[in-house]
């Protein structure tokens, strides 16, 4: 108790510089509802001229500054690498491992598998049209790992095993994070600037329309979906593991 | 109305860090974490958000039409799926301190080991 007394007198004066910071920069900040910051008004008259592509955003998150995307996407390779080291040292959990799986009722089986499906579904539309309407790679790809781990949640551990495959995820992972870079690279090859938009833009509000802005989608809605699998997995399998320990005491 | 945006952000920054500061658990400290992220968020889009504007979505309206930063949601939304995985990490290390000390309190983290 009386560490933790001293910690908060000892977080005091930073509080006092932070609230002053906090205070100072909201205070720059322009009113409410009245932005009018030059570069963003910029894109959302360009964008769709440009490179035909309807939803601004995506455009901003593919090609205008596709360099920060790569930077970000490279952050998410590099922890979920981080938590593989950490988690997957500690032995496998095989499926023998999990003999006593819960096993639930037959209707919830085949309603989550149904659910499943659909928020697959939603999660593949959500991609494939993200630079169309509203969606993207990097929330497709959360979408459809949702909808893969509704396995799990409605079949069980062992049937969450046969769509979990980490001989297939770690290399899609790979593809997905490669590919945004092989894009890049390209560009560089056809003696255009890194992640220059290589292909013509095509029909505007169609699938065919922004050239790369469609690949570098679906590289980050590839690396994305596997990258959410393979945390799914590694911390569903220290779930079990400790079930598996658990009644191995008994 | 006008500052109710930028005030939620500065107040959920400020409950995510007091939690920070007092959390005697390392998973509660992960979870103040992502809170007091939370709050860029909102903040983001609270700066790009103009008046009676659309987003910034032009399929089956006018290019012309007044339509809020498209900059910053680009910025909001590749944040919030890093911090998922961010967060994923730094439970990770948290699992792994508790094996290797088998405590999630930081006070007791204290000391080297050979």
């Amino acid at each position: 108790m009386r560490r933790q007394r001293a910690r908060g007198l000892l977080a005091l004066p930073a509080l006092g510089g932070l609230g002053a910071l906090l205070a100072w920069g909201f205070s720059g900040l322009s009113p409410f509802g009245h932005f009018h910051g030059f570069y963003g008004q910029l894109l959302n008259a360009i964008a769709l001229p440009q490179r035909h592509t309807t939803n601004t955003v995506a455009a901003v998150t593919f090609d205008y500054r596709g360099i920060d995307t790569l930077g970000e996407e490279f952050i998410l390779f590099t922890a979920v690498i981080g938590v593989v080291l950490l988690l997957r040292k500690a032995g496998r959990a095989t499926p023998r491992d999990v003999a006593q799986d819960v096993v639930s009722s037959q209707a919830s089986r085949y309603f989550g598998v149904i659910g499943a499906g659909l928020v697959l579904l939603v999660g593949l539309w959500l991609a494939a049209f993200g630079y169309v309407t509203p969606g993207g790679g990097f929330q497709g790809g959360v979408v459809i790992a949702s909808g893969i781990a509704v396995v799990f949640l409605a079949c069980g551990y062992r049937a969450w095993l046969r769509v979990s495959n980490e001989e297939v995820l770690d290399p899609l992972e790979g593809t997905g994070a490669g590919g945004f870079v092989a894009l890049g690279l390209a560009a560089l090859i056809a003696g255009a600037p890194f992640l220059h938009n290589l292909f013509g833009p095509g029909k505007a509000g169609t699938l065919f329309s922004g050239g790369s802005i469609a690949i570098a989608n679906w590289a980050v809605a590839l690396e994305v979906a596997a990258a959410n699998l393979v945390l799914y997995a590694e911390f569903l399998e220290q779930y079990v593991m400790t079930l598996v320990r658990d009644t191995g005491d008994e | 109305m006008s500052v109710l945006a930028y005030g939620v952000a500065a107040w959920i920054f400020c409950v995510g860090i007091y939690g920070a500061i007092i959390s005697r658990n390392l998973i509660h400290l992960a979870v103040c974490l992502s809170v007091a992220q939370s709050s860029t968020y909102i903040l983001l889009l609270a700066i790009g958000y103009r008046n009676h504007a659309t987003a910034p979505i032009f399929k089956g309206f006018e290019n012309r039409t007044k339509a809020v930063d498209p900059v910053v949601q680009a910025l909001t939304l590749t944040d919030i799926v890093v911090s998922v995985t961010v967060i994923a990490l730094i439970l990770a290390l948290a699992l792994d301190a508790h094996e290797a000390a088998n405590t999630v309190d930081p006070d007791e983290l204290v000391g080297m080991r050979g």
